[in-house]
């Protein structure tokens, strides 16, 4: 008895579907009295206007940051503000819309005219920019969400030997690149698909990238701000402006005494020691290899712009339309079996197939100068680092170096000059013995 | 001692005009993108209903636990049938609300019966949206009739990620960014019925 009913109904319903093919031809809906149509209900997105209350947050935690960095010189009230800001724009606005993140929106805007990045997101990106152009990163300092997460798991910092620093350095730039060309070819958004902790800020989030993200934070309890300083594109972006910046942290608040207390405070490798007078035969080596460097970046800059052409068609796989037509042209060609959700999508649409391959072929076309320009700023970046690294400049002091000191303000407790200005120890000398001769110079 | 001030001074001017250059640079590249699309409203994430293929992504690749995504029933559209193919499994024993019977995983789609007309009794079928899963599984079923059920993003719940992750995992292509003042799209023919009841 039950079976016959389920096949009665099932060959009912597929005569209906066969009398009914056609897809214009829609049951009516029947009038019943008494009866009203019910209405679905659609709840409103968060209201436009707390976006911009987002960027109100945004403009006072910078302006506190840089308040409490170079004026007030606050190491406590930096992190309790970094705390503040892990609360809002991270568990309270769970991590979205960041200024890392923004780096993308602006990048589609400016390849695609069609879309607009509004006025919030802008904010977002250009804000910390200008304020790091005037007072260093103080945005990495306390207000990033990402920072002020990674800047309280910092507890057993190590020191990453120079070379190896210098050499992962240079992956926020890579990165950066990769995100830009990305977004502006409309393929993903990947610096949010990989962030590592957004996760944590939303409490659930994929097993892949709550692994990821707990792995950056045990790696940060060792190497400070990992994150930051190996990865973080927005970073990248903040470094040479930092550099620029006309008012920085400086590690004593008046004149540095050179007593080496804070040599190993920062847990970001930011603090450099006063330089020593290089050799004659030295300066020479150095300004050869300078020579050297300057006529062949121009080059090495073409060669693997030129090179990075070659990166068209693997660049363009992370692309839907690309994966597709990959995917339906094996399947054309009987060397894959079956078919996915994707391809059954593409058929069932009725698109042919050669209008898809045409889209792909114009895609790796479109990749291939992508890939041009992204090996062209790769050779860039490294020709910049190593003539930065041959370039000798002065120090009589020890000092943060400008780009990657996250103004985090763990140094100014171990200078003297500090603990004297804030009345802690009558003067300098209780602390530092110091040659009779300096001492009367100062 | 005169160099080394010089040497200052000239690094002084070189990093005054440096920044003032690139803050110029920064203001520009800002109000040109605020001038070419500043007035453009913030977006969200919305599936296009036409292109979507119930392929049930949205239920496991939400970044919440929960998936923002849930069925949306449009009354207008819906033909009140009986045996409702997105609400009963096509194999069911009986056309009985018995969980058994049912196609949702979750029993989210509710079956009240409202009349007699001519011996057909009428139904009207309401997605109660806590119990709903966004797997599609009666968008599916009900396609094969008017196509009434559908899935949307709803906004209450969506933290409109800036890279959505169901968006990357969408085999069709159906997720895409809509102005915050539209949130919701409809399908074409849903779009049509609603018109024709409204004039």
């Amino acid at each position: 008895m039950r079976r016959p009913l389920g096949i009665l109904f099932a060959t009912a319903l597929l005569g209906l579907l066969a009398a009914g093919a056609g897809a214009q031809d829609l049951l009516s809906r029947p009038e019943i009295d008494g009866h009203a149509t019910p209405t679905a209900e659609f709840p409103e997105p968060r209201s436009a206007s707390l976006e911009y209350g987002d960027v109100a947050v945004l403009a006072l935690a910078l302006g506190l940051s840089v308040y409490l960095a170079l004026v007030r010189r606050s190491r406590r009230g930096l992190f309790l503000l970094a705390i503040g800001s892990l609360a809002y724009f991270g568990f309270y606005r769970q991590g979205c819309v960041c200024a890392i993140g923004s780096i993308q929106n602006v990048a589609l805007a400016l390849s695609d005219s069609s879309y607009g990045v509004s006025l919030a997101i802008l904010a977002f990106f250009a804000l910390p920019l200008v304020a790091t152009l005037f007072f260093g990163r103080t945005f990495c300092a306390a207000v990033c969400p990402l920072g002020a997460i990674q800047e309280l798991f910092a507890l057993r910092p190590v020191k990453v030997p120079p070379w190896l620093d210098q050499a992962l350095g240079l992956a926020p730039y890579v990165y950066l690149g990769a995100a830009v060309v990305y977004a502006a070819t409309g393929t993903a958004f990947i610096i949010c698909e990989y962030d590592p902790f957004v996760a944590f800020f939303r409490l659930s989030g994929s097993a892949n990238m709550l692994i990821v993200g707990a792995c950056f934070l045990v790696i940060g309890l060792f190497i400070g701000r990992p994150y930051c300083r190996y990865l973080c594109p927005y970073g990248a972006l903040l470094k040479p402006l930092s550099r620029l910046s006309r008012w920085h942290v400086r590690i004593p608040p008046e004149e540095c005494i050179n007593c080496r207390l804070c040599e190993d405070s920062c847990p970001y490798g930011a603090i450099r020691p006063p330089t020593v007078k290089q050799s004659v035969a030295d300066r020479k080596a150095t300004r050869l290899r300078l020579v050297l460097l300057l006529a062949l970046s121009p080059l090495i800059v073409a060669a693997t712009g030129w090179a990075g052409r070659g990166l068209g068609v693997p660049l363009a796989r992370l692309h839907p339309e690309s994966q597709l037509a990959e995917r339906v042209r094996l399947e054309e060609t009987g060397q894959v079996e079956g078919t996915t959700d994707a391809s059954d999508a593409f058929y069932s649409t009725g698109r042919p197939r050669q209008e898809l391959y045409a889209a792909a072929l114009a895609l790796h076309e479109r990749f291939a100068v992508a890939g041009m320009l992204l090996g062209g700023w790769v050779a860039l970046v490294i020709a910049v680092k190593l003539i930065h690294t041959n370039l000798h400049r002065q120090r009589t002091e020890y000092s943060a170096e400008r780009g990657n000191c996250v103004s985090c303000g763990r140094c100014f407790w171990y200078c003297p000059a500090e603990q004297a200005r804030l009345g802690l120890i009558e003067n300098v000398d209780v602390v530092v013995k110091r040659p009779a001769a300096e001492k009367g110079e100062s | 001692m005169t160099s080394a001030t010089n040497r200052q001074d000239r690094r002084q001017f070189l990093g005054g005009g440096a920044r003032t250059v690139g803050a110029m640079a920064l203001a520009g590249f800002s109000g040109f993108l605020a001038g070419r699309s500043g007035k453009a409203e913030e977006t969200v994430w919305q599936i296009d209903p036409d292109v979507c293929t119930t392929c049930g992504n949205c239920a496991t690749y939400c970044v919440l636990d929960e998936s923002a995504v849930k069925a949306v029933q449009c009354f207008d559209l819906c033909a009140m049938c009986d045996p409702c193919p997105g609400y009963f499994d096509l194999s069911h024993q009986e056309r009985t609300t018995a969980a058994e019977n049912q196609l949702c995983p979750t029993g989210a789609v509710l079956r009240t019966f409202i009349a007699e007309q001519a011996g057909v009794p009428r139904f009207e079928y309401y997605i109660e949206e806590k119990d709903c899963i966004g797997c599609g599984k009666c968008v599916e079923g009900c396609a094969m009739m008017n196509g009434s059920l559908y899935l949307q993003v709803r906004h209450d719940r969506c933290v409109n990620c800036n890279q959505c992750a169901i968006a990357i995992a969408c085999p069709s292509q159906a997720f895409r960014r809509v102005p915050a003042s539209q949130p919701y799209l409809m399908k074409k023919k849903a779009l049509a019925a609603t018109q024709r009841r409204g004039s």
